[in-house]
Order: structure tokens, then sequence, then C-alpha cells
């Protein structure tokens, strides 16, 4: 039997009174694929991101990570699931490690796995000797990093982030990009970036272009640009959006 | 999912909400002032203006303050039970909330470890109270501060689970403020923290009805008891019976697909 997609979504709807956020959204992620998904504000990216961390019901449509439907088995689809939202949702008045901590401890690990973790997430993010530091003492960047290395410390399959490089400056965004990148590949993790910044999308990437609630392009980025036969990302999104910016 | 994650993600979640209590010094003064200027200044010059009869669980005469420190406890439950779920708010408008809710807990358990934990901080603030007004000649009986320990649990529950559920209701800070004075103040006033029912009976009927039927009033009159080594059975059952409905409606409140979750749309 084939290993099931990391996130596997069918048919979802999703609508706040008469306002339709989403219509019939279907797409699947696969291990070690990294999906960037593309819209304007107002296209239903952070009602998706809702539903898909059960924060919202799933009212019509289905959503799998690893097989667990988050609905009737949400417990064990969110054990495989690793969030960086959008807003930094760290305690700034503790220290990066008091943080992490806090994550191991809601994930059930023990005390030996968790200081594993947090050395061996922190290591790879080069944070580890800035460990004590409260996290009010570190700068845009680095929070991201400690939140990126929180999202992970469970081992997730799918690491979720939604704008995560917003307000940051361009060395940081830079770095943050490349590790997501390389973390798809040599860990086999499965991606799903939302974002609105066309210099985080590689050439390798799976793109899907939301708008108004509607999946407007669900592919690799060459066939996203052959199919709407432009050469950038840029125009693609121009041409399926109707020009709106992003 | 086993019993030994339930426990290391309570303990993590109680701890954390300790921890930041105790380094936050601002908050650890402010939490005992306001109680305290009450014990030192209210009551101090009320002492001459209100006579108390001797009623349970008085065996004398008391003085005014004595009568108002369980009350005063009360008040600063209730305040940490309004600012626990402020905090709430404001996670949530932050997004804090969020990391707590996808964790791979029932969110019923999340949520009660949350009101556990600002029980905790709820509790030792009472405790460092009690000390100061002992220092200050309220002399309870030595196993009353035992005693009372299970009452402010109790008590410190049912006042979080109030908290909690205003704070499912409550969109965003701003409203919040309204909610503190709609809430806050007709309990805590219309309570028998600051004046004995029947003290209250002969001013208004209306208003000993409302004082009666306060669960904060059941919750003072839990800890005024056991503060004194009686067991007041019919707080307690009124004050269980209160947390029961208030987390009962605060747990629908925060679930994903009954409570006022939905209709809080996230920004896009």
């Amino acid at each position: 039997m084939s290993e099931p997609s990391a996130l596997a979504i069918e048919g979802l709807s999703f609508s706040y009174g008469n306002h339709k956020a989403l219509d019939d959204i279907n797409f699947n992620i696969q291990a070690g694929e990294c999906t960037i998904l593309l819209g304007p504000n107002g296209a239903g990216k952070s009602t998706l991101f809702s539903l898909i961390t059960h924060l919202y019901d799933t009212r019509q449509g289905r959503i799998e990570l690893c097989g667990f439907d988050i609905k009737q088995q949400s417990r064990l689809a969110l054990a495989k699931l690793g969030v960086v939202f959008q807003q930094t949702t760290l305690d700034m008045d503790l220290t990066v490690d008091q943080n992490l901590r806090y994550h191991t401890a809601l994930h059930g690990m023990s005390r030996k796995l968790a200081t594993e973790r947090i050395q061996q997430e922190l290591e790879r993010l080069n944070m580890f000797d800035r460990r004590f530091e409260k996290v009010r003492q570190l700068n845009g960047g680095h929070k991201r990093r400690v939140e990126i290395a929180r999202a992970l410390l469970h081992k997730p399959s799918l690491l979720l982030l939604d704008e995560p490089t917003v307000g940051l400056d361009v060395p940081s965004r830079k770095n943050i990009v490349d590790y997501v990148h390389r973390l798809a590949a040599e860990e086999n993790i499965a991606v799903l970036w939302a974002s609105h910044l066309m210099d985080e999308i590689y050439p390798n990437d799976h793109l899907i272009v939301l708008h108004k609630g509607i999946i407007k392009a669900n592919d690799t980025v060459d066939e996203v640009l052959q199919q709407t036969d432009v050469a950038t990302v840029n125009e693609a999104f121009s041409r399926l959006t109707q020009g709106q910016p992003i | 999912m086993s019993f030994l994650h339930y426990w290391r993600a309570m303990s993590g979640i109680v701890g954390r909400e300790l921890w930041r209590f105790v380094t936050q010094r601002e908050r650890f003064i402010s939490a005992l002032v306001r109680p305290l200027v009450w014990l030192f200044v209210f009551a101090a010059g009320f002492r001459a203006a209100l006579g108390l009869a001797i009623s349970p669980p008085y065996e004398t005469y008391i003085l005014y303050e004595v009568y108002i420190t369980p009350g005063l406890c009360g008040m600063i439950q209730l305040f940490n039970g309004m600012q626990s779920s402020l905090s709430m708010v404001y996670d949530r408008e932050m997004g804090s909330m969020r990391t707590l809710l996808v964790c791979p807990l029932p969110r019923w358990f999340l949520l009660l470890s949350k009101l556990l934990a600002g029980t905790a901080v709820s509790v030792l603030q009472v405790y460092v109270f009690l000390a100061i007004a002992r220092a200050y000649d309220i002399n309870i009986p030595l196993m009353g501060y035992g005693y009372v320990l299970p009452a402010l649990l109790l008590s410190g529950l049912m006042l979080g689970a109030l908290g909690l559920l205003l704070s499912s209701f409550i969109k965003q800070l701003e409203n919040f403020a309204g909610v503190m004075n709609f809430v806050i103040f007709p309990m805590f006033f219309m309570s028998t923290a600051l004046y004995p029912l029947w003290k209250i009976k002969e001013s208004s009927a209306l208003l000993y009805n409302l004082a009666q039927y306060n669960p904060f009033s059941q919750a003072v009159e839990l800890t005024r008891f056991a503060l004194y080594g009686q067991f007041n059975l019919h707080a307690c059952i009124y004050t269980l019976i209160a947390f029961i409905v208030f987390m009962t409606a605060a747990i629908i409140g925060y679930n994903p697909s009954k409570g006022m979750m939905m209709k809080k749309k996230g920004g896009e």
C-alpha cells in the first residue's frame, strides 16, 4: 500500500455566513515536497490554515494529515503537524530554552528527549549558544528561527508556515527560505508555505494560486508558467488573479 | 496518548504560568496592593461605621477587617480569574493561543490546564495576602490555612472558568474593559465579601436575593468557613455547580464546530 499524502484536501468549502471563503479546494502534498501557497489578501489563505490546524471545524469536504482525518482523528493528525504562525507566538519574557521546553511538554516529551531535540534543532539553525537568552533580546530573524526550531521539535511530517518572513530583512529572509527548502529535501518533510513574495519560490517548488477562495493553479512552477504562457511567476500570478496585486 | 503525556502537558502549562507570575514583579505587587488597600484603608475606615453581630463561622464579635479578609481573598481570585481570561484574549489576538490549541491534546484538557494554571497563581497570591494580613493582626487559626486550600482551589476554578467563558465570547481586548465593569464590580459589590447577608437584607430585599444567588458570595462563604476550620456544604455544592456550568459553557465556546471560535473570523 502506498504511503498516504502528508496533506490531502478534498472538496473543501467554507463560508462565513453568506460569504464563501473557500470553494471546493482540492490538493495533495507529498513528503519532501515544498508547496508555496500564493494568494492576495482575502484569498482564503488564513481560513485554509485555520481549517488545517483545526482551529475551525471542517463542515464541507475533508482534510487528512498523513491519512488521519483532522475532524475525526484530530489528535493523531495534529501530532503530525508543525506550524509557524504569521505572528510571533513566542513568550517574550521567557528564554529560548523555556519556550521550546514548553512546546516539548505539550507534546508529551520526556526531559531527556526534549534536551536532545532542542539541541539538535537549535544547532541546525545556529541558535544553540543563545538558548538561555530571553526571546525579547533576539532580532526578528532569530525569533523566526526559534519558531521554526519549535515547530520541528516533535518531528512533524508536515510543516505549515504562514508568511513567516514578513517584516524580516533580506539576508534573514533568504536564510529562512533556504533552510526550509533544505529541510524538505533532506528531511523528507512536506512543507506548505503561504507567501506573497515571489523570490521565496524555487523552480522545483509546487505552486498553488488561491484567489477569492478558488484554486486558480496547482502544479509545478514550470507547468504553471507554461499553462499561463508567461515567463515569470509574477506575471503568471497577475494573469491568474486578473491583475490583483499580491 | 498516554497518561504521561497529559501529565507533562499540564505540568508545562501550570509551570509556565507560575514562572511568569513570579518573574513579573509588577504583576505580583499589583495583585497584592489592591486587597491590601482595601484591608488597610477601607476596612479601617469602616470599622467604626459597621457593627457586626456574631454569626457563623465566628464565635465572638469580630473587627470589620477580620470580616472582609475572606472577601478580599475572593477579590484576589476574582481579579485573577478575569486577568487570566484577559491574557487569553490577548494570547488569541497575538496568536500564541493557537500554539496551545494545535497541540495534540483534547481541547477541554488544554482549557482545564490553563484554568488550573491561573488558579495556582491565585492561590499563591491569596497565601501571600494572608501572611501580610496576619502581620496586621488578622489572626486566623493556624489549621485554617490548611483547610482553606481546597476551598481556594474550588473558588479559583469557578471564577477562572467564568473568565474563560467570557474570553470565549470576547473578540477583542477593547471589549474586555466593558465586561470587567459589568462582571467584576457587580459580582464583588453584590456579594457577602464586604457585608453579611443579614446586613444587606436590612437595606434591600432585591440586593439580598442577588447577593444570595451570586456564585461569588458562595465562593467567599466557602473560604470564610474553611478559614475557621468549618465546612459549608451549601456553599461548596453551589460553587461546584457554578464551576461545572461555567466550564462546560467555556468548552463549548472554544469548540471549533459549536462555539464562538467560528464566529471570530480570522484575518485573511
